[in-house]
């Protein structure tokens, strides 16, 4: 179905696949191997700037280390806003990976020219624009905010479900399966729709037109990085500060 | 595939994105506007209002993008295509 998005024979910078991939077989499961591969390539590029920037670490920073503690930061500033100066700090790593795994490979996948290194089935591109990758992540942020509510009031966080009135605890149930959903289809979406954009454009026309939209899906992609850390933090934050706990505060 | 399964399923991924886009292009003229507005009345907290503008934006936008997701799936992972 819908096969003129497919057109690798008339142009073969041009070419969209939806739904093809590079399995590989593990035992039972059936994994998309280009997924793991840009994954490793964009973990491998955060440890090693990681490792260069702190190897030597200068008391006035100089050329990446300088890069990297304007990341750190940026993000212990966004855990900041979101969390609050006194709960934020054992929360800055988490945050700060997801934001610059996000970040870094739904860049990767606009910048690197990865159509150059052909694969027998599928095509290499960001790992985001795989909804496995998003719903991963999105999972893991439902774990921290679970983890995060437990470790600051024990079984007292399920009093949450039903603090204000018991009528609305379905709504508070169903709240916890949307949360990861539209985490996982927002950025999903986002990563998929600027590529489908960018490619169907340059099918049209190949040279040229397609950079300002190549410049806006970068832009997006930011944004949506950003998007994914601030509302992993909110959801946190609402973990810990529970709707009516306020006379408990210490 | 049956192709009547086939027309509703383009014909649903049409409507699923066309009307996905309306809510949010209200809103986002909204916040927009009212952002113009904070602008020309506190010139000063320019930055502020234009990074929590971006935010909010991208919020709405996502509603769009759920349209998409679902128009998406239509058309490249139909379940009723069996």
């Amino acid at each position: 179905m819908l096969n003129f998005l497919v057109a690798p024979n008339s142009f073969p910078l041009a070419s969209l696949e939806v739904g093809h991939h590079l399995y590989w077989q593990i035992g039972n499961l059936k994994v998309h191997g280009q997924v793991f591969l840009v994954s490793w390539f964009v973990i491998g590029l955060l440890v090693i700037a990681s490792l260069l920037a702190t190897r030597n670490a200068q008391r006035v920073p100089r050329g990446i280390q300088n890069l990297m503690e304007y990341a750190l930061e940026y993000v212990r500033e966004l855990s900041r806003n979101q969390l609050g100066e006194k709960d934020y700090r054992p929360w800055v790593p988490f945050i700060g990976t997801l934001f610059l795994f996000i970040f870094v490979s739904n860049w990767s996948g606009a910048l690197i020219p990865w159509k150059l290194i052909k694969l027998p089935e599928g095509e290499l591109a960001a790992p985001t624009n795989d909804i496995n990758t998003t719903v991963a992540l999105a999972l893991l942020v439902s774990l921290a905010y679970f983890y995060a509510g437990f470790r600051k009031k024990g079984l007292g966080y399920f009093a949450k479900y039903i603090q204000p009135t018991p009528i609305l605890l379905p709504i508070a149930i169903l709240e916890d399966f949307t949360k990861p959903l539209s985490l996982s289809f927002r950025l999903f979406g986002n990563i998929l729709a600027d590529e489908l954009v960018v490619a169907v454009l340059v099918l049209l026309v190949p040279l040229f037109v397609p950079l300002p939209v190549m410049l806006l899906g970068l832009f997006t992609s930011a944004i949506q990085a950003l998007v994914f850390a601030t509302l992993a933090a909110a959801y946190i934050h609402e973990a810990i500060e529970g709707h009516g706990e306020e006379e408990h505060a210490p | 595939m049956d192709p009547i399964v086939q027309a509703a399923s383009v014909l649903a991924a049409a409507l699923a994105i066309g009307l996905a886009a309306i809510g949010p292009g209200i809103g986002q003229g909204n916040a927009a506007g009212q952002a113009v507005e904070g602008i020309a009345r506190q010139p000063e907290a320019e930055g502020k209002i234009r990074g929590t503008l971006l935010l909010t934006l991208a919020f709405m936008e996502s509603l769009t993008i759920y349209g998409l997701v679902i128009a998406l799936v239509l058309l490249f992972a139909n379940p009723f295509a069996s």
